[in-house]
This record gives C-alpha cells, structure tokens and sequence, in this order.
C-alpha cells in the first residue's frame, strides 16, 4: 500500500478473510521471512559481490552466470544488492513499528483505563492524527530533522501510532471489563501495576498479530518514503530506493534494476500478511 | 439533522486551527534561518538586508503574532508568497490543482466501478473460484508497493506497446485524459482489495436476510435482486469506504505524481520541501488536511440519506 491511504485500509486488514490458508501457504511465507532475516543478518556473506562496488563495464547487464540477477546503471550486482537492502529495509519497519507501538499502547492503554475526560481528549488527538495523511507526518519531521532514515521511521511512526492507540483501547476496554482486573483491585494492586503485570502481558497475543499485519504495511510505506527521497540517502541500497535509482533504467527498457527490489518488497509484504492474518486467528482467541 | 450538521462544522474548524497551528509551529521551527533562503545570493547578505527580510516576511515578530498574521492571511484568501517561484502562492495551487483533482477523479471513478463490481461478482460466486481469484488477486495487488506498479504499468503500456505516453500531464482534454490514464489506474489498483472486500462482505450478510429470502420466494431472478434489494441495502458502508479511499487520495497523490512526472500538488510538495519554500509546503499541508475532513464530512452526512434507519436514530437521540 501506499503512505497515504494507510489510515483506511489498515483497519479493515486484520479482518480480511483469509481465516482457511491451507498450512503450506503458512510454511511457504514463514520460509521467505526466514530468508529475508537470513539475508539481513548474514548480508556480507552471502552476497557476492560488494553492495556498491561499480563496474563500468558491467552496465545494465541481463540476469547471467556472472551476475544472477544482472547489474544496475553503474554496474552493482542487483543480487548483493537487495541482499544488503534487507538490513535497513527490515530494521527500518521494525524501528518504525517499535516507536508507534510505545506511543500506540501508550494512548490505548491511559485512554482505556483512565475513561471520562482523559478518554475524550485522547481521542480527539487521534482523531486529529487520522486526519493527517501519512506522509503530512513526515513532512512535518523533515520540516524539524531534516531528511534521513530516522526522519521517515519517526514520522510514518506517528502516522501508524494512532492506528495501535485506537486497536488498543479496544482490546484494553474488553480486557479491563473481565472479573480479574476487579479482584487485583480489590487485593490494593495499583493501577501502574496492575496494567505492566497483568493487563499488557494479555493484550500482547492480540496486539502481537495485529503487529504483524501492519509490519508489511510499514515496509511499503518507508518503502514510498525513500522512493520519494526522504529517508535513505545514497549509496544506501534499500529497497524503495534501488526502485528509484532504476527507474531511468525502466524508460529505456531495462526492467530488472527497479522491478527486482521492488517485487522484493512484494513478496515480503504477501508473506507478513499472511503470517500475520494466521498468528491473529491463532492467538487471538478471546472469551 | 441541522444539530448534527453544525456539531460536525464545531468539530472541523476546531480540528482545522488545531492542524494549522500544527504546520505552522513545524514549519517555524525547522532548522537554519529562513532568511538565508530568502535572500538567496550570500555575496546581498548585510545586516541591514536581513533587517529588511526580516519585517517583511514579520520573523521579527513572537511566534503566535506570526501564526495570527498567518490564519488571518488566509482567512482572506492570501497564502502568502513563494520564495522560490516568486509568486503568490494562490496562483500557484491553483494552476497545479486541476490536475491532481483530474487524476483523482478519474482513478475515483475506475475503482468505484471496478471495485463494487468485483465484489458483486465474488459475494455472488462465494466459496468459488472467481471469488478465490478475484480475493487472491486484489489482496496480491495490494500488497505492491504502487510505484512499483506504475513502473510495471511504465514498462508495459508506455514503454513496450507505446499506448500511453510515459511522462507528463498533457495538454488539452483529450491529452490530459490519454495522459492521465496510465496514473489513475496505478492509483486506483490499490484501492480495489478494500473496496471489493467491503461490498463482498456486506452483500454476503445482506443475502442470508428474511427480505432477501422473501424476494427469492416471489421468483425474483438474481440480476432483479442484487440490484434492488442486496445492492441497495449494502450502499451505505460501500459508499462510506469509498468516499474514505477518496479523502485519502486527495492527500495521497504524490508518489504516483513523482512517478509520473505529473506537475501536480503532490509534486509541488516534493519540490516545496527540497527547495525550502516553506509558504508552499504550509499551504499545500492545509489543503490536503482540508480536503480530507471535508470529504469525510460529506461522507458522514450522505450517509443518513442511504440508510434512513439512521437519521431516525440520530433525531430520536
């Protein structure tokens, strides 16, 4: 998905209904994730070649016994490319979702708990953030920081916190409302206590699986941000990026410098979802 | 319906000067002085230049004098100046809006109509292989990143068959629509999982109705049904869903446009940011919240008139 529309149709995305993906579906994206991870954690040993050693005589080559999936306008091996792309690809999403996750939990967390007033203006902060599109966030980030990957985790973070804030409360207000809560309170548990002891530890399954759905839509949206120019800057070879830097390339008819990455992020993308569409079926069984 | 009208205009203007003062502080913190910008030539920078600069743009002034001046400029339709293109910055949105709200009509109505009949076909088909397919493929789509399912679009329609041109806006209708073609419909494939999957759903609970069941009995044909009773009855949350995608979009053009080479609003933005014209960036950020609570407005009232159950409720209330 885009940057933009995320507000709409992340919300509908946990109830898509996928609830009978035969296993094998699960094994097969559980096995792409493992090898994007892989691919992250060992980049400089699996990959062939260096991420930005330039070979002139190498240019826009067609995937070959030399360059598996050929090479890029200043001749870099695509493959150790997109291998290297992984790391700040992968950490990029999840630093993102991390900040939204604290600040999301956060305001779901306060709101549920708290009710009355504290409830009202909580959600009219949300409300306001829901207004803004995600990219106005980065924006305003850039406006402040300046561009850079931190730039486009912290403002796509404020996009997706009130997107978390919102699914919080939710399962907060049920979870709160169950006799438990009420005899911890009556024992003199605080309220402090009683939220990081007991309430957190039985949202995280819920949350856990809602996570993972929206982890692909945090990739494809800091993705468009370093396709745009506002996060990773150059050499760096994440994925958003290697499609912009190959777009010259897709006018002129060489499709693999922009289209490889970019069906990089795809598959990763189809494979979290579906992980994360099965792990919130799975572990989300509320009474 | 009156009551509830002027509480959600109450509920704007106060989200709108909250969004305002938002832009405006964001902006006015940025780093590095604005005057350095404005004047542009370091070799023209003297004390009293920038004394100058200063009381004319009022950055000598406390920060909410600055936003006040700011608000009541645009109460009266001043946006202020480009520092870059060294013009109004009125003009300047006004010569770029029409093409961004011509993309955006154009790719509204390619995922409305696609879309709601997708979902049709596979609440009809459910269980079967068209609705596996259709529900496989559109959640597939959606998961690409739309730039690069533009740049595929580039590489297939413009670059290999020749159909559409590969950059640009056009000029005159005829152009304009050959040119914005292969945009809106990058546009409007992400949007098709969503929109399919709302009609799906609420068609499907709306099929195992009594009103449903009873028009089947009088011997309806299925065309006769879905038409006037399933279709009818699932307008409300199909339209809300739609006129959200739309909200989104308006804000939501700018990676298409960047793709495209489309001097739209969404490009002026790109280039407002990297040029630090920021009177531009702040004009651009206010319409786009704008534009999104005025559709979402718009929404919330239609939505009474497709389902009067609700109006009732509200009025009762």
């Amino acid at each position: 998905m885009t940057i933009d529309g995320i507000s709409a149709r992340t919300a509908a995305a946990p109830l898509a209904g996928r609830r009978r993906r035969s296993p094998w579906t699960f094994r097969v994206c559980i096995a792409i994730l493992g090898v994007a991870v892989a691919a992250a954690v060992f980049a400089p040993l699996v990959a062939p070649y260096e991420p930005d050693a330039t070979d002139f005589s190498a240019i826009w080559l067609p995937p070959g016994p030399g360059h598996w999936l050929g090479t890029d306008q200043l001749g870099r091996d695509i493959l150790s490319r997109v291998i290297h792309g992984a790391r700040p690809s992968l950490l990029g999403a999840i630093a993102l979702l991390a900040f939204a996750t604290v600040l999301g939990v956060l305001i779901g967390v306060v709101a549920a708990w708290r009710r009355g007033w504290v409830d009202t203006v909580l959600a009219r902060i949300t409300d306001v953030m829901f207004a803004f599109p995600g990219l106005l966030f980065v924006v305003l980030v850039i406006a402040v920081f300046d561009r850079g990957p931190a730039t486009a985790v912290i403002g796509m973070g404020l996009a997706f916190a009130p997107l978390i804030a919102k699914f919080t409360r939710a399962i907060a207000l049920e979870e709160l409302a169950r006799p438990y809560v009420d005899a911890y309170r009556l024992q003199g548990v605080g309220g402090v206590q009683l939220i990081a002891r007991y309430l957190l530890p039985n949202l995280m399954p819920t949350l856990v699986g809602y996570l993972v759905v929206l982890f692909g839509e945090g990739l494809m949206s800091l993705a468009s941000l370093n396709f745009l120019g506002f996060g990773a800057q150059p050499p760096s070879s994440e994925w958003g990026l290697m499609v912009q830097e190959g777009r010259a390339g897709v006018i002129q008819g060489v499709l693999g410098p922009a289209l490889i990455p970019g069906l990089t992020i795809a598959v990763v993308v189809v494979a979290t979802n579906v992980v994360g569409v099965r792990l919130s079926d799975k572990l989300a069984v509320r009474t | 319906m009156a009551a509830l009208l002027l509480r959600r205009l109450g509920a704007m203007v106060l989200t709108l000067a909250i969004s305002s003062f938002v832009i405006f502080v964001a902006i006015y913190a940025a780093p590095g002085d604005p005057v350095t910008f404005l004047i542009g030539n370091p070799e023209n920078i003297t004390p009293e230049r920038i004394a100058a600069v200063r009381a004319e743009y009022h950055l000598d002034q406390p920060l909410f004098v600055q936003y006040a001046l700011w608000a009541q400029g645009i109460l009266h339709g001043d946006l202020g100046t480009s520092f870059y293109y060294q013009q109004p910055v009125s003009d300047l949105l006004s010569s770029r809006l029409p093409v961004t709200l011509t993309l955006v009509g154009m790719a509204t109505v390619l995922f409305v109509v696609l879309g709601v009949s997708l979902g049709v076909v596979s609440a009809l088909s459910r269980g079967g292989r068209a609705d596996a397919w259709i529900t496989g493929g559109t959640t597939f789509v959606n998961s690409v990143p739309n730039f690069v399912v533009a740049l595929g679009l580039v590489s297939v329609f413009a670059v290999q068959l020749r159909w559409f041109p590969v950059a640009g806006e056009g000029a005159g209708f005829a152009g304009r629509l050959q040119h914005l073609t292969l945009p809106a419909v990058a546009l409007a494939l992400g949007s098709l999982a969503l929109i399919s999957r709302v009609t799906r759903q609420t068609m499907v609970e709306q099929q195992t109705l009594d009103h449903v069941e009873a028009a089947r009995s009088y011997g309806l044909g299925t065309w006769a049904i879905v038409t006037r009773h399933v279709l009818r009855n699932s307008l409300g949350p199909v339209v809300t869903m739609c006129g959200l995608t739309l909200a989104g979009m308006l804000a939501g053009t700018t990676v298409i446009e960047s793709v495209f080479g489309i001097s739209g609003v969404g490009n002026l933005l790109v280039e407002s940011i990297n040029t630090h014209d920021f009177a531009v960036v702040q004009a651009i950020l206010l319409y786009m919240v704008l534009a999104y609570m005025v559709v979402t407005m718009l929404v919330d009232l239609v939505y009474p008139l497709l389902d009067a159950r609700t109006l009732v409720r509200s009025e009762g209330s």
